[in-house]
């Protein structure tokens, strides 16, 4: 019920958008009631997920006339309505101050509402239709978003390339929900987990729900269009595609493979596996040469999708060998890092959208030194950054950790494949991993530490109180979800249950700060108890210091070897910072190279640095099937000029043909 | 509650120890110069020094800046603790397996990155960027030695690897010698020593940890110098505790077990200690654009270790 009121209002907002447009009033009120939407939607799943909750599923008669449509919220509804609201919740708090200071605002606001609409009704659908019809929805009102800031150039190829690949995802999955729905055409979700699949259908449905699904979550090589449409929308829808929009795709993953196909064979799992570690590596990859924000961030957006993926890879090995206890350890890993990728990535690009509406400046070339400045943003960015980087105590290494646990035990499946793969998706997870604390580290300091590289940087305030609460909501998320894992891994097992069949509860040997999900002596962590002993021995290190030697402190210039410089274009850039990686890892997967050019002494003409790189996804995939589609397109275009004896000839041919088409089905 | 009495015993040592290892390496390293070297204890007195001196903050800096030593330095201690060094009956092992580990090295380098780029300098950003750069291969080779070891023993905990090796389950195996070797590789580069780092350098262009704490004067070098100390004194107790951990006190063993262990973890370190400085003054140290090459091997070793397990039918 209270699911059906929030959804409701939200197109209702939308209206309001367009009725009152003209008003300034109008996008803060919009984003407030969007904020109260989606917080109403975060209460009715954790009611739902706490056991409380009214009549979960319902049947409306609207839709196709000879099925209405059918929506039910069941425990895996619950989890994905709180990991698209929540972070909803802030970035529609951190709109209502940041919308108003857009210039595309008034193409922002009446789309938002649809956005989150969208999101959530495919969440709760229950019938093939309208799971497309709100998966649609999703992608549409998110690519009128793309469009908002519509007059530079980038932005409009990025909504070309996003409605491409959006419109490739949906007409995969059309045929993959009709493959499930088999010959009845029942479309009906419960049909379809009672329906059993032939085994070129069962395959099939798998290659269409990976390229469909896939490609909305970004997995390599169908993630060109992330980092062109994510930096195109306003940081806060950004951070709800990113942080949202691909969990979503996951959980038509794990909706379909795990609920409505059932059966999924191991081979599958290894190839999941395999997709997901170098989604992971090619993501984090890019995300390290990149000098603009919000597109560094969508790339890592890439990696972290290609971790759940892992997870859920492994999940499906284990259930298929009948491994469950692990299956459902893989599939909590997986599911417990969309949770934690949600909560801070959301939270980064609001700091980026903090940043932006500071400075106006989305490059690390212009910012520099802003921590000083602007506290609290730069505060609750360290802390999205130490997240993302899988740092103990904070959640993103609780989810790594499991992942890497699950791993760990791959080679329990006893097929070669599985025992030769698992080692290398382990090295290319750890790779991924150790990586992305490389690019988070670079994000952070050359934008925040330092000295400031623009003027814009250097005039930076800090913003308003909504903006900051939004980020900091989700800075303690991120800390709280680190803390309490046990509590976390408990409530991810109700919902893991129906979905490989047994109970995964973990070893509570140890007690409750001790996650331990094999056997307390198989592994353990526990975040509370490193921060309590690191605090305390933290204390008696300053105190010991401080008691033995001095505490006084002297304010100075820099250092700097005796040469200090006062342009702060000497400190290390964002390429500069990159070029170890770029000269290590670079050179043979992005064909990175570096030219100096150095004129004679006598020539006052300045030295040139070029480096040039090239995207292998790109220039391998994309842009010959570009050509081959120009290609094809011209030759067909000749038919536009052809004579009319040429035209009466292909009627005739055509007539012909179905004829014969006639003929021999009549034959049959 | 012997446990807890073991584990204040431990959280003591390896911080009281660490400086008097790190003069043993430079007195070897010394002698094997052709010097007299400085005395072994010359780190206490080094650190002291610098305690009682006043620290110098560029204007430029941040909280980072300043919060940083005392952050690396718990985080190094923590680490420390929680890897078994005399006896594996320590109250917190529970609290961390090698994952967990790594990952908490892990936090320590990135505070200390970040310190590195806080005051806008050229030399504390070429630091942090050839830091992230053998962090990003060390690390995985690491994670990889850890699963090896997992798949070998069936857990990650290095307290329960001791218990699975002390009861003589496992033979001699080229996986484990390919992890060691992998591990060896992982230490030196994690802890700044040669090939990957000089930690004796003046040579800016030629530092890494040195170019991130250059700017760092008084009570907070101090913390940064015992933090790399103590993490020397960690990587060293760790490749005794998972490759050799005969001598160890189990769980069970009294006060007299436990004395042997001390005794053992004595003497392993003092035998790491030397060979680490007959290595460092034997070769010499590596172009940054090699160390890819050099560590990439060590992420091949290990992953050869774990797929050797196949082969040698150990799974």
């Amino acid at each position: 019920m209270l699911i059906a009121i929030a959804l409701l209002a939200l197109p209702v907002l939308c209206v309001i958008a367009i009725v009152f447009g003209r008003h300034g009033w109008n996008h803060g009120l919009v984003h407030g009631g969007c904020a109260v939407a989606a917080a109403v939607l975060v209460v009715a799943g954790l009611r739902h997920l706490g056991g409380i909750g009214d009549a979960p599923s319902v049947v409306l008669p609207f839709g196709l006339p000879w099925m209405h449509a059918h929506f039910r919220v069941d425990n895996l509804s619950a989890l994905f309505l709180l990991i698209v609201n929540v972070p909803a919740a802030c970035a529609s708090v951190f709109g209502i101050s940041y919308v108003g200071h857009l210039p595309e605002r008034k193409r922002v606001t009446p789309f938002y509402p649809l956005f989150l609409f969208g999101m959530n009704a495919v969440l709760v659908a229950d019938d093939a239709f309208m799971f497309l019809v709100a998966w649609e929805f999703m992608s549409l009102s998110s690519w009128l978003l793309v469009l908002a800031a519509h007059e530079r150039p980038e932005n409009r190829r990025a909504g070309m390339v996003y409605l491409t690949m959006a419109v490739f995802g949906t007409f995969c999955l059309l045929p993959c929900f009709g493959l499930l729905a088999g010959v009845g055409g029942d479309y009906t979700f419960a049909a379809m987990r009672a329906a059993r699949l032939g085994p070129l259908a069962e395959s099939l449905v798998v290659v269409l729900l990976l390229l469909g699904a896939g490609s909305k979550a970004g997995l390599v090589p169908l993630h060109v269009w992330l980092p062109l449409a994510h930096p195109a929308a306003p940081s806060h829808v950004s951070a709800l595609m990113s942080g949202v929009m691909t969990k979503v795709a996951l959980y038509a993953i794990v909706r379909v493979l795990f609920d409505l196909h059932g059966d999924v064979g191991w081979q599958w799992g290894a190839v999941m596996m395999m997709v997901g570690g170098i989604t992971a590596v090619m993501g984090v990859l890019y995300a390290v040469m990149q000098d603009d924000l919000k597109t560094l961030l969508a790339y890592s957006t890439v990696e972290n999708v290609g971790v759940a993926v892992i997870g859920l890879g492994l999940a499906i090995a284990f259930k298929d060998d009948g491994e469950s206890q692990l299956a459902a350890l893989a599939l909590v890993a997986g599911l417990y890092h969309m949770l934690n990728h949600s909560i801070f990535k959301s939270l980064l690009f609001l700091g980026v959208g903090a940043v932006t509406h500071a400075t106006g400046e989305r490059s690390l070339g212009a910012l520099g030194g802003l921590l000083k400045r602007m506290r609290w943003t730069g505060g609750t960015f360290l802390v999205g950054a130490a997240a993302i980087s899988a740092l103990p105590p904070l959640n993103g290494f609780v989810s790594e950790w499991l992942v890497l646990q699950a791993l760990f035990k791959g080679p329990v499946v006893p097929h070669w494949a599985m025992k030769f793969g698992v080692p290398v998706v382990a090295a290319l997870l750890a790779l991924a991993a150790a990586l992305a604390a490389a690019c988070f580290v670079r994000a952070f300091g050359i934008a925040f530490l330092g000295r400031p590289r623009s003027a814009s940087a250097a005039a930076a305030g800090e913003v308003g109180l909504g903006m900051r609460g939004a980020m900091a909501v989700l800075a303690v998320l991120c800390v709280i979800l680190g803390a309490v894992p046990v509590t976390v891994t408990d409530h991810l097992s109700a919902v893991v249950t129906p979905l490989t069949g047994v109970q995964f509860a973990v070893s509570s040997d140890l007690g409750w700060p001790f996650l331990s999900p094999v056997s307390n002596t198989r592994g353990s962590y526990s975040g509370t108890v490193l921060v309590l002993i690191g605090l305390i021995l933290f204390g008696f290190a300053i105190a010991l210091v401080h008691r033995l030697g001095t505490t006084a402190m002297r304010a100075a210039d820099p250092w700097d070897c005796g040469t200090p410089e006062d342009n702060p274009a000497t400190q290390y850039s964002g390429q500069s910072f990159a070029q170890p990686l770029r000269r290590s890892f670079g050179a043979t997967i992005f064909r990175a190279r570096e030219t100096v050019t150095m004129p004679d002494p006598s020539d006052p003409a300045p030295a040139r640095h070029k480096v040039t790189m090239i995207d292998p996804v790109w220039s391998g995939l994309y842009a010959p099937l570009i050509r081959l589609v120009d290609w094809i397109a011209d030759g067909v275009n000749r038919m536009q000029y052809l004579t009319v004896r040429l035209y009466l000839l292909l009627m005739f041919c055509t007539l012909v043909f179905l004829l014969l088409v006639v003929a021999v089905r009549q034959q049959q | 509650m012997i446990a807890v009495a073991w584990q204040m015993v431990q959280i003591i040592l390896v911080v009281a120890l660490a400086p008097a290892l790190t003069g043993y390496v430079r007195l070897v390293k010394a002698r094997l110069n052709g010097r007299r070297g400085p005395p072994v204890a010359q780190p206490y007195r080094d650190l002291y020094r610098l305690v009682q001196k006043e620290a110098v903050v560029a204007h430029s800096a941040s909280w980072i800046f300043r919060t940083a030593p005392y952050v690396v330095f718990a985080s190094a201690w923590l680490a420390a603790c929680l890897v078994p060094t005399f006896t594996t009956n320590i109250y917190l092992a529970p609290a961390a397996d090698l994952i967990a580990l790594v990952a908490l090295l892990a936090l320590g380098r990135f505070w200390i990155a970040l310190a590195g780029m806080d005051v806008g300098t050229a030399f504390g950003g070429l630091g942090a960027s050839r830091e992230m750069l053998i962090a990003s291969l060390a690390e995985p080779a690491m994670l990889m030695v850890s699963f090896s070891l997992s798949l070998v023993s069936g857990t990650t905990q290095p307290a329960q690897i001791v218990a699975f090796v002390l009861s003589g389950n496992v033979g001699i195996e080229v996986s484990l010698g390919l992890a060691l070797a992998a591990m060896v590789m992982v230490a030196i580069a994690e802890n700044g020593r040669i090939p990957i780092d000089n930690p004796s350098t003046h040579l800016e262009l030629t530092m890494v940890h040195e170019a991130m704490v250059l700017e760092y004067s008084g009570r907070h070098l101090a913390m940064m110098e015992a933090a790399a100390m103590v993490k020397l004194t960690l990587y060293m107790a760790l490749i005794a505790c998972l490759f050799v951990p005969w001598g160890m006190a189990l769980p069970g063993d009294g006060a007299m077990g436990a004395l042997a262990g001390m005794g053992a973890y004595t003497v392993k370190m003092l035998v790491l200690a030397t060979a680490l400085a007959f290595f460092e003054t034997a070769i010499a140290k590596m172009r940054v654009f090699r160390y890819a090459d050099f560590l990439g091997g060590a992420l091949l070793l290990g992953l050869l270790a774990t797929i050797f397990l196949y082969v040698s039918e150990a799974v």
